[in-house]
């Protein structure tokens, strides 16, 4: 196992040296965050100019309404993929905190207390998630099936069939507005941004983040570097936990509905994102706005084929065909490449 | 050598029991629960239709979580199945509805190999391209269901579509047993027989503990994941037919969520999502008791709402108990190996 970890992580700081060895304008274009950036903006602008109604503002409106529980859960889970971990919990923290939300709201709690007991409900998710992976030493994959159907179970247990709508609605059409009126931004791009911004900087520009990936490519070789493996990955679940439990108040106040069943299924599709942006499912690598990118790609392949008619039943196949079609051109791609290396170095060798 | 040897033995002995533990527990659990729901409700075991329909009903999961385990012990996952099933349920109601008088013999090897050709697709993805298959049965999840919903839309099967024969199989009993239950037999008997004693079977459970040994010993890793999907795309197609024989409808959105069920119940079962351990005869008994535990909450007085709740709890109880235990058998194997 150690061997093989460490033989992947020599590989890749080889193939690292070697990207570098290319010129900047090629190492910026040839990855696979430029390839999805690409695919945005050709898609953008084919829709701009052949969907109707898709150059309206109101299209960019929805689309951010909708896909914001989807951009904002896939920055931390970007960084517990990178460790080689994952969550499937997301989707039922979601729904967990929108009904603790809601039970508080509904028992005369005033909106701001419920929504932080929300968040550290879900935090506490979070805690617990990471614990049994950190400390009691199981797998990611297993821990957060198993808090998947609780937490969704509790949800679902606690609100039985009832929905709680009475929200007051000067907040819930507060978070459903426009940044400028008229314009395409829903305010909840805000906090889009500033969080992106968060885990960029958390990731790109910190040792905290460069622990991220080095746990990814091997958590011996981290640990003895000196990164805290556990306490990096337990950091990374409450993370997890507090941002999807707070996309579970602004989802319940969004559709103004608290009911158990918030955001299933939600957990998929963020991690479709993340693997379409090119983050590796087995660690160490990837980058953030890739996996923004990925997210921002599905939400507009959703959009544009709903306004040209083909239906939001189409998102599905698109999705999944997109995932895997990524995946092929990379493993493609990495296919092409070693031959051309072997290739090169028996010429050399030759020479 | 002499300091590592007793360690050794006493933690294989030591495996065994904790197997037979495992499955032991899960007996002891699903007897217990039915005790107590029978207390509370007699017509529950002591019915006409009661213990009939008590082993019924866990059919289909006992037939996806036999395929999920295998992939998993090869240290793989197929989260398509859920869709696989929709696909083959649909097929097979759409086979009788457009093929009138289609012999029930031909729709059931339809639906069978439909499902073991999306598990192919599944087996050469993840086999030939290197990608983690939690990565391409994502994606199949969505692109299967996706072909289903296109196809289907809104429409869905109708009970009248079905021969009543073919309905008659998810219901009817042979000598007061049963159909369902003898083939859900039938198929844990077989793949339990070649998990265990096939060498084929004990491949996947080389591949899944220690992939690299197994490629240096030349077990042929492609063909392995290649079989593994195969049995789970046709284990889930069989489900589908099982379904439809059930329920007699379907739509679209039949089987959504299956998936984590079938690995709720492989993990309950014993299997360890790293792969290479785990018994089908637990997943079997994981399997029925998770289906019992729904089919026994309402009749407990617990609103059925909280069957994911318990389902949950029992995943997670199930994979920290294994590791607790793991961990203090670990340590008595060193113990003894620093004693000696």
């Amino acid at each position: 196992m150690s061997t093989v970890e460490a033989t992947a992580a020599t590989e890749a700081a080889a193939a690292n040296y070697r990207t570098h060895g290319r010129p900047l304008w090629r190492r910026m274009l040839l990855r696979t965050e430029s390839a999805i950036v690409a695919a945005i903006v050709l898609l953008f602008i084919v829709a701009y100019t052949t969907v109707p109604y898709f150059a309206q503002p109101y299209t960019f409106m929805t689309m951010f309404l909708n896909s914001a529980p989807i951009l904002l859960m896939l920055l931390p889970m970007t960084l517990i993929i990178m460790t080689g971990d994952i969550d499937l919990s997301v989707g039922s923290i979601l729904g967990f905190s929108g009904t603790i939300f809601g039970l508080m709201f509904q028992a005369g709690g005033p909106l701001p207390v419920a929504a932080v007991v929300a968040v550290i409900g879900g935090g506490l998710v979070g805690v617990l998630n990471g614990v049994l992976v950190t400390q009691v030493g199981l797998p990611s994959l297993a821990v957060t099936i198993g808090t998947l159907a609780l937490f969704r179970g509790i949800s679902v247990g606690l609100l039985g069939t009832a929905a709680i709508t009475d929200f007051p609605s000067e907040v819930t059409s507060f978070v459903s507005s426009p940044l400028i009126p008229g314009g395409p931004f829903p305010v909840v791009v805000v906090a889009i941004l500033v969080l992106a911004i968060a885990f960029a900087v958390l990731l790109h520009f910190t040792p905290f983040g460069r622990g991220v990936y080095a746990i990814g490519l091997s958590a011996e070789a981290a640990a003895f570097s000196g990164v805290r493996v556990n306490r990096t990955r337990l950091i990374l679940f409450v993370l997890s936990g507090l941002v999807a439990s707070a996309v579970g108040v602004y989802f319940t106040l969004q559709y103004s509905n608290a009911i158990g069943t918030n955001g299933s299924g939600f957990e998929l599709q963020v991690i479709t994102a993340v693997v379409l942006g090119g983050v590796s499912i087995w660690g160490g690598r990837g980058t953030l706005l890739g996996a923004l990118a990925g997210g921002l790609l599905i939400a507009m392949l959703n959009k544009t084929l709903q306004l040209a008619g083909v239906g939001s039943d189409s998102i599905s196949i698109v999705t999944g065909a997109a995932l895997i079609f990524s995946v092929v051109v990379a493993s493609i791609a990495g296919f092409i490449s070693r031959r051309r290396r072997t290739k090169a170095s028996a010429t050399a060798a030759g020479a | 050598m002499t300091t590592t040897a007793p360690g050794l033995d006493a933690g294989r002995s030591l495996v065994g029991r904790l197997v037979r533990a495992r499955e032991l527990a899960l007996i002891i659990l699903i007897l217990a629960l039915v005790t107590a729901t029978t207390i509370n409700q007699p017509g529950f075991v002591f019915s006409d239709g009661g213990w009939r329909e008590l082993l019924r009903q866990p059919t289909i999961l006992i037939l996806i979580a036999l395929g999920e385990a295998i992939v998993i012990i090869t240290r793989n996952i197929d989260l398509s199945i859920g869709s696989i099933l929709c696909l083959s349920t649909y097929l097979c109601g759409f086979l009788f509805y457009n093929v009138p008088g289609i012999p029930i013999p031909v729709v059931v090897a339809v639906g069978i190999l439909l499902g073991a050709f999306l598990g192919l697709i599944n087996g050469l993805l993840v086999a030939f391209l290197k990608v983690p298959s939690l990565v391409i049965t994502l994606g199949t999840l969505y692109a299967y269901r996706g072909i289903a919903i296109l196809w289907i839309g809104p429409h869905f099967i109708r009970s009248s579509w079905i021969p009543p024969e073919y309905r008659q199989f998810g219901t009817a009993n042979i000598f007061g047993v049963p159909y369902l239950l003898i083939l859900a037999v039938i198929v844990v008997l077989i793949v339990g027989w070649f998990m265990t004693s096939r060498r084929a079977g004990r491949n996947l459970y080389a591949l899944g503990s220690n992939p690299e040994a197994a490629t240096l010993f030349g077990l042929g890793e492609r063909r392995l994941i290649l079989n593994a999907f195969i049995t789970s795309g046709a284990l889930a197609g069989l489900g589908g037919l099982v379904y439809l024989s059930i329920f007699a409808t379907g739509d679209a959105q039949v089987g959504t969520g299956y998936e984590l069920e079938a690995v709720a119940a492989a993990v309950v079962g014993g299997v360890a999502i790293v792969g290479g351990s785990g018994t089908i005869w637990g997943v079997a008994l994981g399997a029925f008791f998770l289906a019992t535990i729904s089919n026994a909450l309402p009749v407990l007085g617990v609103p059925s709402l909280w069957q994911q709740a318990i389902v949950g709890i029992f995943i997670v109880g199930a994979i920290s108990l294994d590791r607790i235990l793991f961990i203090t058998r670990t340590r008595r194997a060193t113990r003894k190996g620093v004693a000696a």
